[in-house]
């Protein structure tokens, strides 16, 4: 494998689906290892297009296109020898609306390595606990992981979903507003998790507000109309944005 | 008119429409239960008929039709299932999937006695079959396959794209979501659908007429290549074929016919009723 220094390179990516619609115009961004990066700005941005390219979700769109290199590790994703599972088991996805597998607990966090081809049930349920501890839910369905994932609370299930995506042991997790249906006292549970996952892993997020972005993030990127307008890091892209654009939305004049 | 009025008048007229619909439906239960009921007995579901059928049992149609819709079970099942999730999960929306379609919808509307023809030249005499279970019960499911094709389509589609996107997203393969998400929680909705398909299938006697049915037949089939008695035929064959039927034997033919199908119906709505139940989403 090719050393590379970034974790992820998006270089000049540009993406249309359906009927000619295009999402994402000439994006280049690069993601260091073991950072909380931020993609933030207003909706139909292209944020979440953006997210589901880098695991190639992208795939499942009609008529997708895409121009421009995404690569992994140093490697072309889009390269024809791709194993796109492997790939998605490396770079993990979260989704806004928390949406458990119907099943239980168990089930849930053993799917991804059940599909994998795992047999080892040991391995599995180390792998399980582990994920569960990162993701703080562990100490609360440790004795209910045969229940119904749908019995939890939202803030429960958002976490089951980050834990389900851990217990695969990715390289990078993307984290499409995971806090958006939260009450304040979930979204700082889920948030204070990523602080510890970062350590671990490299994480991309969607934020659910500027706020949110500026307290969590290492470095960000502002998006408008499919296009990055400004990237940076946290002290200077909150503080001191240098395009107009981005000062007026982190201020709050339009969003 | 006052607008109140013209909504009122409306309301009556959609309440008789639909009430007009229940009449002839109890009507037909009533007539056939009040004529029917006094020929039940344990020898009449239990025995073969005797002297020319005018006494005796009607055993071996109920044996026959159980038959019957239990191998047209299995024969369409693979094939309409494995259609639907084709149509369903797998092609696109084009020319090819248009025209299959149109196929399954034209399908639905060809005449069953149709299908009796085409069985007799195809299963009967073309494959060699002869007049059997087996060459029924592929008319049969030939004629049941638009239904099973299309509720199953109905029911894998309506599991939510969601889960399909969680599970890819997982790195689970097409056929592993399909397999693992899509189907588990479609299988309510194939199972109504076979049992409706099903339903039709026992109660036709058109398909089968020139494919397996036998007039009269004392002795039990013992093979898939026999012939058998079949309920809708032997009920055909006593009300207009044979001089001197009692009328308590030709009700409570057509009570038995009627309590089977019935009950089938009755299970699929059983089984759709916990399955939604026991769903979570």
């Amino acid at each position: 494998m090719p050393m590379a220094d970034k974790k992820l390179s998006i270089q000049d990516v540009s993406f249309s689906y359906g009927d000619d619609k295009q999402a994402l115009r000439n994006v280049s961004l690069e993601i260091n290892p073991n950072e909380l990066f931020v993609i933030f700005g207003p909706s139909h941005s292209g944020k979440t297009t953006l997210l589901r390219l880098l695991n190639r979700l992208s795939d499942l769109l009609q008529q997708a296109q895409i121009q421009g290199n995404i690569l992994f590790n140093g490697m072309d994703i889009f390269a024809p020898n791709t194993d796109v599972t492997e790939l998605r088991r490396q770079i993990c996805m979260v989704f806004a609306t928390p949406t458990p597998l119907p099943g239980t607990i168990y089930d849930n966090m053993s799917y991804g390595l059940r599909m994998a081809g795992i047999r080892d049930w040991g391995l599995i349920d180390g792998r399980i606990e582990t994920a569960l501890r990162q993701a703080a839910l562990w100490d609360e369905v440790k004795d209910r992981l045969e229940t119904s994932a749908f019995a939890l609370s939202g803030g429960q299930k958002q976490r089951l979903c980050i834990a389900r995506s851990l217990a695969l042991e990715p390289e990078v997790i993307l984290l499409d507003n995971p806090t958006s249906g939260l009450d304040p006292i979930s979204t700082s549970t889920v948030e204070l998790s990523l602080f510890e996952l970062k350590q671990k892993y490299t994480i991309i997020m969607v934020p659910h507000s500027v706020q949110q972005a500026a307290r969590i993030a290492d470095n960000a990127a502002f998006m408008l109309n499919g296009e990055v307008i400004e990237v940076g890091e946290n002290a200077d892209l909150f503080v001191n944005p240098t395009d107009k654009r981005t000062e007026d939305y982190v201020t709050g004049r339009f969003g | 008119m006052k607008r109140q009025h013209v909504q009122k008048i409306g309301e009556i007229l959609s309440l008789v429409a639909a009430a007009i619909v229940i009449i002839p439906i109890f009507l037909v239960i009533i007539l056939i239960l009040v004529n029917g009921i006094q020929a039940l007995s344990w020898e009449f579901i239990s025995q073969p008929p005797r002297s020319g059928m005018t006494e005796g049992g009607i055993w071996p149609a109920i044996l026959g039709t159980i038959l019957l819709t239990i191998v047209t079970a299995i024969v369409v099942m693979p094939f309409g299932i494995g259609a639907a999730i084709y149509l369903a999960e797998y092609a696109g929306d084009n020319r090819f999937t248009r025209a299959i379609h149109l196929a399954i919808v034209n399908l639905a509307g060809v005449p069953s006695i149709v299908y009796g023809l085409f069985g007799l030249g195809a299963f009967v005499l073309f494959f060699n079959l002869g007049t059997s279970i087996i060459a029924g019960a592929l008319t049969l499911g030939l004629m049941t396959l638009p239904i099973i094709i299309s509720t199953s389509e109905e029911a894998i589609l309506s599991v939510p794209q969601e889960f399909r996107i969680v599970s890819r997203s997982l790195g689970a393969t097409h056929w592993q979501t399909v397999r693992h998400v899509v189907l588990p929680n479609a299988t309510p909705g194939i199972i109504t659908g076979v049992i409706l398909g099903l339903v039709r299938a026992a109660g036709e006697t058109a398909p089968i007429l020139f494919t397996v049915a036998a007039f009269y037949l004392p002795e039990l089939p013992r093979s898939l290549l026999d012939q058998t008695m079949a309920l809708p035929y032997h009920l055909y064959v006593i009300s207009t074929q044979v001089p001197g039927m009692p009328l308590q034997i030709q009700y409570g033919t057509a009570l038995v016919l009627l309590l089977m199908v019935l009950s089938f119906t009755v299970v699929a709505a059983i089984i759709r009723a916990i399955m939604r139940r026991r769903r979570e989403w």
